[in-house]
């Protein structure tokens, strides 16, 4: 009992550090950018705001741009602990049951065939697209007696997605105008997203990370396989349902509000696991907590590393963060799924 | 399931499963369908007896040109990288033990894509840097991306030994990198440059000549016996390392040749034709179900992607007012087809 409750205070110790991260990372967020502002002069524009330039670019850039990141950080770990958890495969990511390419796709559309060209407009095109690829990747992945299984639905998922991913290619080769718009929104970004965008995905956002968390248990019992579960009294169907109603609301939100960011919920499970082991009632929230600094320190960087200008932060989290990723793998004993 | 079949002839008796057999040989007979329309059609059409003769030498000028300048080695290349993405994806899903395993995780394809898109972004501009990317040329630099990469992959991914999970997951933090310095090069370029990228990365057979298929036909030469030699091996290597051990296979020097085979023929395919979408992943998959064997069956794989590739580039280049990339419609085709396996075959175990 001794080594588990150690083990337990442990967690709890590492969750109230990670928070720290996170809230030191918020406040680097709003304090470091392009253009330089005093540490007093944004707390200024934080406590008691006028209309000077350095107020305006901190109320209404920096900090929605750090909540954004925030947000998607935090949803696109999650969900990539709970897609791996469900498929047990360490190559899969939220993006693995259609999401990430059917939010490209709707967009793609979008502009190809009605020339859209406003994020707002992308958000809820995006969405929509997410929703609808993984229902039909459900449905296929499902089709037949035996129900969804993780190989049904990951094989589905990836034809479905190249499937997209061609059609993408098809427009984008044709025309232009929608490889111009494509390749900007491409590559991920939480920069230029303004309150509006982020009160679009917020709710999708919060639902997603509150079934997320109902899931946990119900995951842990279908890790064991799901005959044991289901002879421990888990509803198997329901547990996967639950589980990619939330991975569908968390990716397609943070990708409509920032574009498609892959590798967050790729890695940022396989990082948490080696903290917390598989059981999902921790994995979740340290993978969440990960992914919300990891997307925060990469976005910083990305303002710093190029400045004047700026790199895009999904460009920053793969060109910094795959090595690291790398380093971990080969230090640590692997944790298997 | 399956039936055995037996054959006996005199003292000499063999028991075989049919459809292993049988499912190569029907694809390799669509194969050579296909490949005889895509020499007929296009937007000077002939019959089969004007092809006919011009092989044997006749025709004119322009027939001659048209056939064995443009359409001959275009499909055959078409052939032969299909077939060379299927053995290669089909080696690294029995390795690692995945089924969305491909060339990709190995590092090769994201690797080839950002050292093509990289030429092709930094050729023009950039002082210096220009003349020597231009100087290198697309199929070199996406060789070299390829090996440099995979290389990466495998020494990465070495504490003593390569263990298949592991590099697994070095592979994911490798393509990661790639890809999206890849999609960030898409982003400095002007939009015509990222459009020929685009091409490039989706996989395009676009005016492929003999000296582009060349290369490919002599490493499936070299390295498809070299892999079914070694295939015996990939039953193996499917246990985990200490089962593969005690079994008393030499587990690293094999693997290591195995992966080096994959990687070649993945490289040097890419090399030609681009990373042609969807065909190293779903080939593999789509051998398997139709033979209905444990793991990815290695020559039906190289026959189903002869045969993937060089029907989708008959339709990429014949079907559409424009001439699409053949790598949009691998993944068109392909797709529906694997999802459609998928469901039929768990129809037939809940019949």
């Amino acid at each position: 009992m001794g080594a588990l409750a150690r083990r337990r205070r442990r967690r709890i110790v590492g969750l109230l550090v990670l928070l720290g991260l996170a809230a030191l990372a918020c406040l680097a967020s709003i304090a470091i950018g392009s253009k330089p502002i005093a540490l007093d002069a944004v707390w200024h524009g934080l406590t008691a705001p006028t209309d000077t330039e350095n107020d305006i670019i901190v109320r209404s850039l920096r900090i929605p741009r750090t909540e954004l990141a925030l947000l998607a950080g935090a949803a696109l770990g999650v969900a990539g602990a709970l897609i791996q958890g469900h498929t047990r495969n360490p190559l899969a990511d939220p993006g693995l049951l259609g999401v990430t390419s059917g939010a490209a796709f709707a967009v793609v559309v979008g502009i190809f065939a009605f020339g859209l060209t406003s994020l707002y407009g992308y958000v809820w095109l995006a969405f929509l697209g997410a929703v609808l690829t993984t229902g039909l990747v459900f449905l296929l992945g499902a089709a037949g007696r035996g129900g969804p299984t993780p190989l049904t639905l990951a094989l589905a998922g990836a034809a479905v997605s190249a499937l997209m991913v061609g059609l993408i290619s098809a427009m984008a080769v044709i025309d232009q105008q929608s490889l111009e718009a494509f390749r900007f929104w491409r590559v991920g970004a939480v920069a230029g997203r303004d309150p509006v965008i982020i009160g679009q995905v917020l709710p999708f956002l919060a639902v997603g990370l509150v079934l997320a968390l109902a899931n946990a248990p119900g995951l842990n019992a279908l890790s064991l396989g799901e005959d044991v579960a289901r002879s421990i009294g888990q509803h198997v169907l329901r547990t996967r349902v639950l589980g990619l109603v939330a991975i569908t609301l968390l990716t397609g939100g943070a990708v409509a509000a920032c574009g498609p960011i892959g590798f967050v919920g790729l890695v940022v499970p396989h990082v948490a696991r080696y903290v917390t082991g598989p059981d999902h009632r921790w994995l979740l929230p340290y993978a969440g907590l990960i992914g919300a600094v990891l997307l925060l320190v990469a976005d910083i960087i990305g303002r710093v590393i190029a400045w004047p200008g700026e790199l895009q932060v999904g460009i920053v989290l793969a060109l910094i963060g795959a090595p690291v990723f790398v380093a971990i793998v080969r230090r640590k004993r692997l944790v298997r799924l | 399931m399956t039936a055995l079949h037996g054959v006996r002839i005199g003292p000499v008796g063999l028991r075989f499963r049919l459809r292993p057999l049988v499912v190569p040989l029907v694809a390799l007979a669509l194969t050579v369908f296909a490949v005889a329309l895509s020499i007929r059609l296009g937007d000077f059409p002939m019959s089969v007896g004007d092809v006919l003769r011009v092989l044997a030498g006749a025709g004119d000028a322009t027939e001659q040109y048209i056939v064995f300048d443009l359409r001959l080695p275009r499909t055959l290349t078409g052939l032969l990288i299909g077939a060379a993405f299927g053995v290669a994806g089909a080696i690294t899903q029995a390795i690692s033990r995945n089924p969305l395993a491909s060339p990709d995780i190995l590092g090769v394809t994201p690797g080839a894509s950002a050292g093509a898109v990289g030429v092709i972004v930094l050729a023009s501009g950039f002082g210096g840097v220009a003349s020597v990317a231009g100087a290198i040329g697309l199929p070199v630099a996406a060789l070299i991306g390829g090996l440099v990469s995979a290389a990466l992959v495998y020494v990465l991914a070495w504490r003593r030994g390569v263990d298949g999970y592991r590099l697994v997951l070095v592979g994911i933090g490798v393509q990661a990198f790639m890809l999206n310095l890849t999609y960030w090069l898409l982003t400095i370029g002007d939009v015509s440059q990222a459009g020929q990228a685009l091409v490039w990365i989706t996989g395009s057979l676009d005016a492929r000549s003999w000296a582009d298929l060349v290369p490919v036909a002599v490493a499936l030469a070299v390295f498809l016996p070299l892999a079914l030699v070694g295939a015996h091996v990939l039953g193996a290597l499917q246990f985990d390392d200490d089962t593969v051990r005690n079994l008393g296979a030499r587990v690293e020097l094999s693997r290591f040749a195995l992966i080096l085979i994959a990687v070649m023929l993945a490289a040097i395919a890419t090399a030609a034709a681009g990373p042609v979408f969807f065909v190293a992943l779903a080939t593999p998959q789509i051998a398997q179900r139709l033979a209905g064997t444990a793991r990815p069956p290695l020559v039906a794989s190289a026959v189903i992607g002869a045969l993937l590739v060089s029907v989708s580039d008959l339709v990429a280049r014949t079907a559409f007012p424009i001439e699409l990339p053949v790598g949009v419609v691998t993944a068109v085709l392909g797709a529906p087809y694997l999802m459609f396996l998928i469901i039929r075959k768990r129809r037939e175990v809940r019949a």
